[in-house]
């Protein structure tokens, strides 16, 4: 197992980076296709910057103007489907999120990616009006992210549980939970008293206890099921007779020919 | 040529069987294991075709029931996320004494694979477990041999049930603990 580094300070210093590896970055081409040059211009006051990539128009706006560019798109541009939305977390890097809608035209078979940045502690504005799709997107970015979405219908936790403390995809929330995540399921079932007597997540899965004499057993110091961990005695193994093997057995005779 | 009486006087010489209430009240338990329906992940396919005719729980006196009121026996298949402990555990508490628990597959002994915040390491956490069935996932023949070790283990038990219902769960650290 790989030792485990904090992983606090992802986004300002890779943990882990391979000898050979190398950042593969996707080029990004003029906006030269018709179809999205005209786009383009229909969008061209909102619009931060366009390019191409990997065969898709991708478009930065304003966070306040995302309900608006998304509506063009559907009414005008024919994108009637957003197959995805969510967030990205460049918290440590720009103390900011970066929200992307992406958007298909199904008649043109084009696609456009709508990209925004969004500081902590700010709202962006539903969609869900436009794209009944946009519902549960922006309940999952709300839970994994915290990211608060205004105009939404039903804005609730959709993955963790309605109680639960922290959002998960954040980079700086650790892949084995904090304190309240490890102590979950024993604080809602038994209540806090009951912390002592379970006991902490065994996160080890090659741990092994010598004194748990219930699923582990030391050779020589074998002790009764469940029974004392013994450190002092140690016995010796008897091994029965019927399992060594004689190498000095004297061969069978073999006969030349059939009596 | 038909026979419409059994005779039991010629062979045994009486119709009495001498046994202990223990052994009588635990071949029945044992031999009538109704487990709960219910299945958490990918463990719950094999679950459903140790139940199918090609494996044929049946046989054995194991019959799926759709009730937690009706059911001796919860099998823990799959993963048990802690959004969903809180259910599990719930189940558990509406099954009727004398009840009993195999934790099947590596998610549902440890956690398995999935070492993240949102899965709970082990069922025993929660529940107190009887058999560990290992494997990912267990094969049918595995789960049905975890189910005879389960027969087994009745049939050695008291048939006091006050007994079966303090279960130890002191695996985590090495106190001697107890979970109703």
């Amino acid at each position: 197992m790989r030792k485990y580094v904090p992983k606090g300070n992802v986004q300002k210093k890779a943990y882990y980076t391979d000898r050979f590896h190398v950042v593969p970055r996707v080029p990004r081409n003029e906006v030269e296709d018709a179809h999205f040059a005209s786009v383009v211009s229909v969008l061209k006051a909102d619009i931060k910057e366009s390019y191409m990539e990997l065969g898709q128009l991708v478009i930065h706006i304003d966070n306040r103007s995302n309900f608006d560019v998304i509506k063009v798109l559907k009414e005008e541009c024919g994108y009637t489907q957003c197959s995805e939305q969510s967030a990205v977390d460049y918290l440590a890097q720009d103390n900011e999120f970066e929200l992307f809608w992406q958007m298909l035209n199904v008649n043109e078979a084009k696609r456009v990616r709508v990209v925004c940045r969004l500081p902590q502690g700010m709202a962006i504005d539903s969609i869900e009006s436009l794209f009944k799709s946009a519902n549960f997107a922006e309940r999952e970015m709300f839970d994994m992210f915290g990211i608060k979405v205004n105009n939404h219908p039903f804005l609730k936790r959709i993955l963790m549980p309605d109680d639960w403390e922290g959002h998960p995809l954040l980079k700086t929330y650790p892949l084995h939970g904090d304190e309240f995540a490890s102590w979950y399921e024993v604080d809602k079932i038994f209540g806090k008293a009951y912390r002592d007597i379970i006991g902490p997540e065994n996160r080890d899965p090659s741990k092994i206890d010598i004194e748990d004499t219930k699923r582990f057993s030391r050779v020589g110091y074998e002790v009764p099921f469940g029974g004392e961990y013994n450190s002092d005695t140690k016995e010796e193994i008897e091994y029965s007779d019927t399992f060594l093997v004689n190498y000095n057995k004297p061969k069978s005779k073999t006969l030349d020919e059939r009596r | 040529m038909a026979q419409h009486q059994v005779n039991y006087a010629s062979t045994a010489g009486l119709p009495i069987a001498l046994t202990s209430v223990d052994k009588l009240v635990n071949w029945g338990r044992s031999n009538s294991l109704w487990p709960l329906t219910y299945g958490l992940a990918c463990c719950a396919i094999e679950m459903m075709a140790s139940g199918d005719s090609r494996y044929d729980f049946d046989r054995m006196g194991t019959i799926f029931r759709a009730s937690p009121r009706q059911a001796d026996v919860m099998i823990l298949a799959g993963t048990l996320s802690k959004k969903h402990s809180e259910f599990a555990r719930r189940l558990y508490d509406q099954m009727t004494e004398p009840k009993w628990v195999i934790s099947m597959g590596s998610c549902a002994n440890t956690g398995g694979m999935f070492n993240t915040y949102a899965t709970v390491q082990g069922v025993d956490r929660i529940i107190p477990v009887d058999i560990y069935l290992p494997g990912c996932a267990p094969r049918p023949e595995t789960l049905q041999y975890a189910m005879m070790m389960l027969q087994k283990k009745i049939r050695k038990e008291s048939a006091n049930m006050n007994k079966n219902t303090k279960q130890d769960l002191t695996h985590q650290t090495g106190k001697r603990a107890r979970l109703i």
